[in-house]
């Protein structure tokens, strides 16, 4: 029978949450480095087993966790993440010019085919590659290199690249996307990027309709429409249907289009996920009530989903890489809060359970479908 | 001496020792301690500039000595190993 694993990153350790295929009962295993802030954790689609974590702190910098044995056993990896050539600057709040430095990595994205090659997207934003399991990390520098970096400025909470999408049909072409630069694509496997923001309109920034500058909160891509993008932008949910060279707005009737998660349905390609959030001054769900949000017509169109969740008093964000689906029959759809809660639905959002209700603050979760 | 979470990522006890060559400097001890467990190196100081990082204090002998210069000579109880260099975690608040 299925398995599901679900790897939950938080400011405070790792949790292993693990489950058969009917999703009932569930497992708890952590925490995994507590009292490190785990931003990402993620499982290689070539082999379930090896799974990358990202351990950071304050204190004591960046750390790269590996396991080959599915979160048993973690080894330490390179944990060294030096820009290629002069770093050079990008805009500081102030619109001043400052230095690019290295703080943390956000995001990993193993490759499809191969377990030992991973891209990593860090802040101050850039995007690494290992290709020998992380016993180096080397940066692709045409993304900084395009020659609009030293115009992106960090957003609030940092100038990070947190979204990393690889085309399954083409693996040469990547996309990702950058608080609060924009998205990019490439299509020569990371060695040369374009903005990819034509259709974005963002109020907050001078020219709204700016080249790069765009708060991107989140991209996802259904494997069997790799043209078709969803995005969560800081205000509005968009999308794309060719590879990103025009964006619409697909808000519709939204409570609120401020946000941080998308996903898209492991079966139905224009099925979407969104968590509205009331504001960017205010990051919780719109009248205490949180609800997930979904779209059966890629957008315009969405529905409530309540049952199970809170529908008062609730007061939690949900932040942009805490959610994920499973790809069992019946999808399984997951996210986390910084409330502590990780939530789950085996029936494609209808009904929602807490698998645990008081975890350190959720940062991140993703889902393993293992055999 | 190692805080806590250094002593989980080195998998070492609160206390490490090494053996330094020539002239015991905080960047000689710490060079020592990153060649034994080199799991820390990044976590005490930058990886590029190896300047200390932020929220890191180094103590001895009831002396704080996070801004003395990493090529001074340590005092004399610390080079002979009967008081520890302390590698202490700063009291800082944060989430």
């Amino acid at each position: 029978m299925s398995k599901v694993r679900v790897l939950v990153g938080t400011r405070k350790g790792a949790f292993i949450l693990e489950s058969d295929g009917k999703r009932e009962k569930w497992s708890v295993n952590g925490p995994h480095f507590a009292g490190w802030e785990m931003y990402h954790l993620k499982g290689s689609p070539a082999d379930p087993n090896r799974i990358y974590a990202s351990q950071s702190s304050g204190w004591f910098g960046q750390q790269v966790q590996r396991s080959d044995d599915g979160a048993k056993t973690w080894t330490p990896v390179d944990n060294k993440f030096a820009y290629e050539g002069v770093a050079g600057t990008h805009q500081w709040y102030d619109g001043t010019p400052h230095p690019w430095e290295f703080k943390r990595v956000w995001h990993f994205e193993p490759s499809l085919t191969d377990p030992d090659t991973v891209y990593a997207g860090i802040e101050d934003a850039a995007i690494f590659k290992t290709t020998d399991g992380g016993k180096s990390w080397k940066e692709l520098p045409g993304l900084r290199g395009h020659g609009s970096g030293p115009r992106w400025q960090p957003g609030a909470g940092g100038m990070c690249l947190h979204t990393i999408v690889i085309d399954p049909s083409n693996q040469n072409r990547i996309y990702l996307a950058i608080s609060a630069a924009g998205a990019f694509r490439s299509d020569d496997a990371g060695a040369t990027w374009k903005p990819i923001n034509k259709g974005l309109h963002s109020q907050y920034i001078p020219e709204p309709t700016a080249e790069v500058g765009h708060c991107v909160h989140r991209i996802a891509l259904h494997p069997s429409r790799p043209n078709t993008l969803f995005m969560q932008k800081h205000w509005d949910v968009m999308r794309t249907d060719d590879g990103g060279e025009n964006w619409t707005e697909v808000s519709g009737n939204l409570p609120t289009d401020f946000g941080f998660v998308i996903d898209v349905h492991a079966h139905e390609p224009e099925t979407v996920y969104v968590v509205p959030i009331k504001s960017d001054s205010e990051h919780y769900p719109p009248e205490g009530k949180l609800r997930v949000y979904r779209s059966r017509s890629g957008g315009n169109e969405w529905e409530p989903l309540s049952k199970g969740l809170p529908q008062e008093n609730c007061y939690v964000d949900i932040l942009r890489e805490a959610m994920a689906v499973d790809k069992l029959d019946k999808c399984g759809v997951y996210f986390g809060t910084t409330g502590g809660q990780v939530y789950a639905s085996s029936d494609s959002g209808d009904t929602w359970n807490a698998i645990v209700h008081d975890l350190p603050a959720v940062l991140s979760v993703e889902v393993q479908t293992l055999a | 001496m190692l805080p806590a979470h250094l002593r989980t990522l080195a998998r070492s006890g609160s206390e490490v020792q090494v053996n330094v060559d020539g002239v015991v400097t905080i960047r000689s001890i710490l060079d020592a301690v990153e060649n034994d467990y080199p799991v820390l190196r990044g976590a005490i100081r930058d990886h590029g500039t190896l300047q200390r990082r932020a929220f890191v204090r180094f103590f001895a002998c009831e002396q704080d000595l996070s801004h003395d210069s990493v090529d001074a000579p340590l005092p004399e109880p610390v080079a002979n190993g009967r008081e520890p260099f302390l590698v202490i975690g700063a009291i800082a608040g944060g989430m």
